[in-house]
């Protein structure tokens, strides 16, 4: 089912320099600064931000992986165990301005749990949030502070954000009507 | 990928998805345990109760960590002080613990099969730790992510396995999980304490350990069951440590390539020597840190199945 492309390559590059570029202005600059994306396409957003900050700014911005499964609020209504990935946070995130990465945000759960999983790693001065898509719909008071583009949804559409690093495609993202299965996964 | 087992009684059921499954879920509980703060709410208000007919240190505590690593909620009961010293059978003891909501019960018992009675007798998820000479399928689980941590592979490693082959459940174990990885066999002990026909089980047998030495990646040295021994299956203690213990002279001569293993307690000087057991080639305390990042996968993934098995 195609579905209607909300952006393209393009216009994916462009989001993620603006946002690259936003993050800077609001933190004044790399220091202290560090990005964590939420699994799977969370990640490859966090190292494209990270690389644009890198042409900007000239320096390396700390970036590690996060995975929620195991904060999911939702563990006792799933059929069975999702699938648990690794972790990945090299560096002491105590004290750091902390800019979590995700692909969609949707009902807010998944950042709730992003949220919790980050405390039990330190204590961050601060987390920021930047999202490639928001589609409204959240059922928990949370905003980004960082948004590639705002796309009105209704509940039961899916937006598919495809990253050529996950998907082996173009960039793209699209809006689809009847939903799809995303891996058994949590409405994000 | 999805796991559909509701309880863990042995390898012998699982396929080699499944083990490859708790390997994958391992690693990543792995990383939990190396935190500050090490616990995720994974399995938060979940009751994960130990019933223990035999001793234990290691495996219960590892249960335990891994439980509460996992946000659950732990009570540990050990026979000699439970009702069935009262004349209580298996069943009614773990059906009277079930009553109370109960959700994984983690049974060690000296009966090769009780836990099948259990898993057919209980509503709530049952996880082996060790029923007779059956099966130990943890023991196994942690050793096999071990050698996969150390080696990269599990496919095509030569694992020998040495010692009372006859009473090891975690010889067993190992040898369904090892050879369904497509890892080589080869087990080796005294003629005595070597079941016969263990050879359908896809496995080579040797008597002789220094052979067995010379040909493999990896050494797992079985503990001694001196409780099943009454039987005079060998001449002396002696005797046995000087043709199956393993010393750093026999391991020197095989190599420097290959690593040690034992899944503890250690009977020191008999089948391992001090030496080796705490010298470079040993990783036992990597497989007692793996043990709890494996017993957290078991009982993530047996909790999180709602459908029965």
């Amino acid at each position: 089912m195609a579905g209607t492309k909300i952006m393209d390559q393009e216009a994916i590059r462009r989001a993620v320099l603006r946002m690259s570029h936003e993050i800077l202005e609001k933190n004044k600059g790399v220091e202290r600064l560090g990005l964590i994306g939420i699994r799977t396409r969370g990640v490859i957003l966090a190292h494209r931000i990270k690389d644009a900050i890198k042409a900007i700014e000239g320096m390396d911005v700390p970036t590690g992986i996060l995975d929620i499964t195991l904060y999911r609020d939702d563990l006792t209504l799933v059929a069975t165990s999702p699938v648990v990935r690794e972790t990945h946070i090299d560096f002491d995130i105590t004290g750091m301005k902390i800019v979590l990465v995700d692909d969609v945000f949707f009902t807010g759960r998944t950042i709730r749990a992003g949220l919790d999983a980050l405390v039990d790693f330190g204590r961050p001065a601060a987390i920021q949030l930047a999202v490639l898509v928001d589609r409204g719909h959240r059922e928990l008071p949370i905003r980004a502070d960082f948004v590639g583009k705002n796309i009105p949804t209704a509940q039961n559409q899916d937006v598919q954000v495809i990253l050529g690093e996950s998907d082996g495609k173009t960039d793209e993202v699209v809006l689809k009507d009847a939903p799809e299965n995303n891996e058994g996964g949590l409405n994000v | 990928m999805t796991w559909k087992h509701k309880h863990l009684l042995g390898l012998q059921d699982l396929s080699r998805r499944d083990i490859e499954m708790v390997l994958e879920t391992a690693k990543s509980f792995k990383e939990v345990s190396s935190r500050d703060i090490k616990k995720v709410p994974a399995l938060r208000g979940k009751t994960v109760v130990t019933l223990f007919f035999e001793a234990s240190t290691r495996t219960r505590i590892s249960f335990e960590l891994a439980a509460k690593r996992l946000s659950a909620d732990t009570l540990n009961i050990a026979a000699n002080v439970s009702s069935t010293s009262k004349g209580e059978t298996l069943l009614d003891t773990a059906r009277n613990i079930e009553a109370m909501n109960v959700d994984a019960m983690v049974v060690r018992h000296s009966s090769s099969g009780s836990v099948f009675l259990l898993a057919e007798g209980l509503k709530c998820s049952v996880v082996n730790a060790g029923d007779g000479c059956r099966e130990h399928p943890t023991q196994a689980l942690l050793d096999i992510f071990t050698l996969q941590e150390k080696f990269g592979r599990i496919e095509g490693l030569k694992v020998g396995i040495v010692g009372d082959i006859l009473h090891s459940r975690v010889a067993r174990s190992n040898i369904w999980g090892l050879t369904k990885l497509g890892a080589k066999v080869t087990v080796c002990g005294p003629a005595t304490l070597m079941p016969r026909g263990i050879e359908e089980l896809g496995v080579d047998v040797c008597y002789d350990l220094n052979r067995v030495l010379k040909q493999s990646d990896a050494l797992i040295a079985l503990r001694l069951q001196k409780e099943r021994q009454q039987d005079k299956f060998l001449p002396s203690m002696r005797e046995y440590s000087r043709l199956f213990g393993l010393n750093q002279a026999k391991l020197s001569e095989a190599g420097d390539h290959l690593i040690v293993m034992h899944p503890g307690p250690t009977n020191r000087g008999l089948e391992l020597s001090a030496d080796v057991a705490d010298g470079p080639q040993s990783v036992i305390l990597d497989q007692v840190t793996n043990g709890v990042a494996v017993r957290m996968a078991v009982l993530y993934l047996v909790l999180g199945t709602k459908t029965p098995a």
